[in-house]
C-alpha cells in the first residue's frame, strides 16, 4: 500500500487527504468504496488507514527522520502484539538520541517491516514509503483517525514547531 | 516520537543555576548570570554559526551549534577522526590565577601536584568539595610560569565554580598573593583531527607568525604564538576528542576572522565546522567524562577512574579539599563502593539513566553516557557499577525500554588515542 501512495505524496497534492476510490474486486452488484486515509500526529508519526481492510500502516515522518539524523537502530513490536493509541510500541535510535514511537491507533500488529529493522539506515531515505514500520489491524473505520492532522495541517504544524 | 528528546544529550545540567554569585565588574559570566531567564548568551562566533546554517541549541546558558547542514552527525564525527574539525568552545570559562600564592591556592582546591608541571605544560584536574571529595568541576590547569596559571573550566558549572573560587579565596590565608581573573574577551577554538597540525601551521604562516615549529610542540603543552594579523594566540596541544589537535585562545575581535580563515583557506581534506553533537560522541569514544553526566558533586575522582590525577605527594600530605575521603580511598580499594567503567552494549544503545543489572537481577548501577559509536559500529556506554562488577569482560545487562540488553565491561578508551606525544 505504501508504495502505491508514494507517487501521490510526492506531488504534494493540496487535497486535505488522499482519497482514492475504486470498485472492490467483488462480484457483488453493490460496489464498495475503499478509502486510504493518510494522517499525521503531533509526535511526528504518520498513519495510512485502508478502510476496506481495516489495516493501518504506521511510520515516522520525513520531518522526524531529518531531525533524528542517521538512524542506527529500530525496535519494533512482534506480529500479534497489541498496540495502544498514544502508547509507545517501539523506538527509533539515531547516534544522538532515542525516540519512542507512539502508536496513532489501537489494534493488533499484523506485519512489521523486517527489511527496515535489518537495515535501519534506509529509514532516512524514504520514511513515508519503503520505511514504513508496522501494519496494524484496527477495529472500525474513518473515525479511528478522526483526531489526527491532515497533510496541510501537519505541514503548518511543523513550520511552527 | 518525541523530537524534543533529540536534544537530551546536549542539554546542560541545570541543577546549579539557582546558585547566586556576587557580581564582579567586567566579567561576562557574572554579567550574563543576571540576565533574564531564557535569554541565551552568544559566543563571538555566534553569527558565523548562524550564517553556516547550524542547528543552534541552548547549552549551559549559551546558544550553541549542535550540527551543521550538509553533514550528518556521523559524517561530522568521521570528518574529525580522519581529517579535521573546528569546534567553537568559547562558552567554556577561561581563568588566570596569578601571584606568589596562586600555586598553593590551586593546590587547596585540587588534588593535583602542580609542582610537577613545568612552564608551558598542562594537566587535567578537579575542584573538590571539602571532606566528601565530590567533584565540583573538572578543569585543565596550565602553568605559564610558577606564579601564573591559565585554567579552563566547564561552562555548565560557571556560576558554581566562581562561587566556589570566591568563597575559598576569601578564607585562604595567602589570599593577598592570589589574583584571580576571568578572561572575558577571548574566544576558544578547538581544531581537532589528524590534519590539525598541517592546518594550524598554514594558518599561523598566513597570520604572520615566525620561527615556530609544531613538530616540537607536544600533547599537554601550551605555547604563545605571536602573529601579525591575529594577535597573540595561546595554543594548547590536546582536546576532547582523542585525536591530535589544538585549543586556541584568541581575542574575540579577531576570532571570527581566524575561524573563517581556517575553514576557507585550508586545502587538503579541509577543515569543517563540528558541533556539540560530534563533540559528545567523539569524547565518549575517547573515554572522557562529561561533567553533569559522568561526574557530579557526589562522585569522587577515584570512583570516577581519575585516581591518576591525584599527586602522590598530595595523597600523602593532604592539605586540599576532600583529602579526608580521598586518602582513605587512595590506599584501600575496598572503601571505593562504585567504579566508572566502559561498556559495549548489544542490540539497542543504552543511554544515560539506564539501570545496570547484575546476573542475579540486582540493580548495581546506572549508565551515565551512551551512544552508538560511529567509529566502531557498536554501541558504547559508560556508567557506574558496584565495585566487584567493574573488571573488563564482566557480563551485565542494561534495562532499556523494560528489556535487559547485554553489557560487557570494556576497557576505555574505546578507540585508540591519536595524540602527538613527546618521545
Amino acid at each position: 500500500m505504501a508504495s502505491v501512495l508514494r507517487p501521490l505524496l510526492r506531488t504534494r497534492a493540496p487535497a486535505a487527504f488522499i482519497r482514492s476510490s475504486f470498485a472492490a474486486r467483488s462480484i457483488s452488484t453493490t460496489p464498495r468504496l475503499s478509502e486510504i486515509l493518510k494522517r499525521y500526529t503531533k509526535e511526528h508519526e504518520w498513519v495510512t488507514l485502508d478502510t476496506s481492510s481495516s489495516v493501518a500502516t504506521i511510520g515516522i515522518t520525513q520531518h522526524a527522520a531529518d531531525a533524528l539524523g542517521d538512524v542506527v537502530y529500530i525496535e519494533l513490536p512482534a506480529v500479534e502484539d497489541q498496540v495502544t493509541e498514544s502508547e509507545p510500541f517501539g523506538a527509533v535510535e539515531s547516534v544522538k538520541s532515542a525516540s519512542d514511537i507512539l502508536s496513532p491507533v489501537s489494534g493488533e500488529v499484523v506485519e512489521k517491516n523486517e527489511a527496515i529493522e535489518g537495515k535501519p539506515g534506509d529509514l532516512n531515505k524514504d520514511p513515508e514509503g519503503e520505511g514504513w514500520l508496522v501494519k496494524v489491524k484496527v477495529e472500525g473505520g474513518e473515525e479511528i483517525v478522526e483526531g489526527l492532522m491532515e497533510q496541510t495541517a501537519y505541514e503548518d504544524f511543523c513550520k511552527q514547531d | 516520537m518525541l523530537l524534543a528528546q533529540t536534544l537530551r544529550s546536549a542539554a546542560a545540567p541545570s541543577s546549579f543555576r539557582a546558585l547566586r554569585v556576587p557580581r564582579v565588574v567586567g566579567c561576562r559570566t557574572f554579567a550574563a548570570a543576571s540576565a533574564p531567564a531564557g535569554e541565551l548568551k552568544k559566543t563571538p562566533l555566534y553569527s558565523l554559526h548562524v550564517e553556516a546554517g547550524a542547528k543552534m541549541v541552548p547549552f549551559a546558558g549559551y546558544s550553541m551549534p549542535v550540527t551543521y547542514p550538509g553533514q550528518s552527525l556521523t559524517e561530522s564525527h568521521n570528518h574529525v577522526r580522519t581529517k579535521a574539525g573546528l569546534f567553537d568552545v568559547s562558552h567554556m570559562v577561561q581563568h588566570r590565577f596569578k601571584g606568589p600564592a596562586a600555586l598553593p591556592f590551586l593546590e587547596k582546591l585540587t588534588p593535583s601536584d602542580l609542582t610537577l608541571l613545568t612552564p608551558g605544560t598542562s594537566t587535567l584536574s578537579v575542584f573538590l568539595h571539602p571532606v566528601t571529595a565530590g567533584i565540583v568541576d573538572d578543569l585543565i590547569i596550565t602553568m605559564l610560569t610558577p606564579e601564573d596559571f591559565y585554567v579552563v573550566t566547564n561552562a555548565g558549572c560557571a556560576e558554581k565554580d566562581l562561587a566556589h573560587i570566591a568563597e575559598n579565596l576569601a578564607t585562604f590565608e595567602g589570599r593577598a598573593g592570589v589574583e584571580h581573573t576571568v578572561i572575558t574577551d577571548h574566544a576558544l577554538l578547538a581544531l581537532q583531527g589528524p590534519n590539525s597540525e598541517l592546518h594550524l601551521g598554514d594558518f599561523l604562516t598566513r597570520a604572520g607568525a615566525e620561527n615556530f615549529n609544531l613538530r616540537e610542540f607536544y600533547f599537554g603543552e601550551s605555547k604563545l604564538f605571536q602573529t601579525v594579523t591575529m594577535g597573540d594566540l595561546r595554543v594548547a596541544r590536546g582536546g576532547y576528542t582523542g585525536e591530535d589537535g589544538f585549543e586556541i585562545s584568541i581575542h574575540e575581535s579577531v576570532a571570527p576572522t581566524a575561524a573563517k580563515d581556517l575553514l576557507e583557506q585550508s586545502n587538503e581534506g579541509r577543515v569543517r565546522w563540528a558541533g556539540l553533537g560530534a563533540r559528545d560522541t567523539l569524547r565518549l569514544e575517547a573515554g572522557m567524562c562529561l561533567y553533569g553526566h559522568d561526574l557530579d558533586d557526589t562522585t569522587t575522582p577515584i570512583e570516577a577512574g581519575l585516581k591518576w590525577l591525584i599527586g602522590k605527594r598530595r595523597a600523602m600530605d593532604g592539605g586540599y579539599h576532600g583529602h579526608e575521603t580521598l586518602s582513605r580511598q587512595y590506599n584501600d580499594w575496598k572503601l571505593v563502593e562504585r567504579r566508572r567503567v566502559g561498556f559495549i552494549v548489544e542490540g539497542a544503545p543504552a543511554r544515560e539513566g539506564a539501570e545496570i543489572i547484575s546476573p542475579e537481577g540486582e540493580v548495581i548501577g546506572k549508565i551515565t553516557s551512551g551512544c552508538p559509536s560511529p567509529t566502531l559500529g557498536k554501541n558504547i556506554a559508560m556508567g557506574y557499577v558496584k565495585s566487584g562488577f567493574h573488571k573488563a569482560g564482566t557480563e551485565l545487562a542494561a534495562r532499556v525500554r523494560g528489556r535487559d540488553r547485554k553489557l560487557v565491561v570494556t576497557k576505555m578508551p574505546f578507540v585508540e588515542l591519536n595524540y602527538y606525544r613527546k618521545p
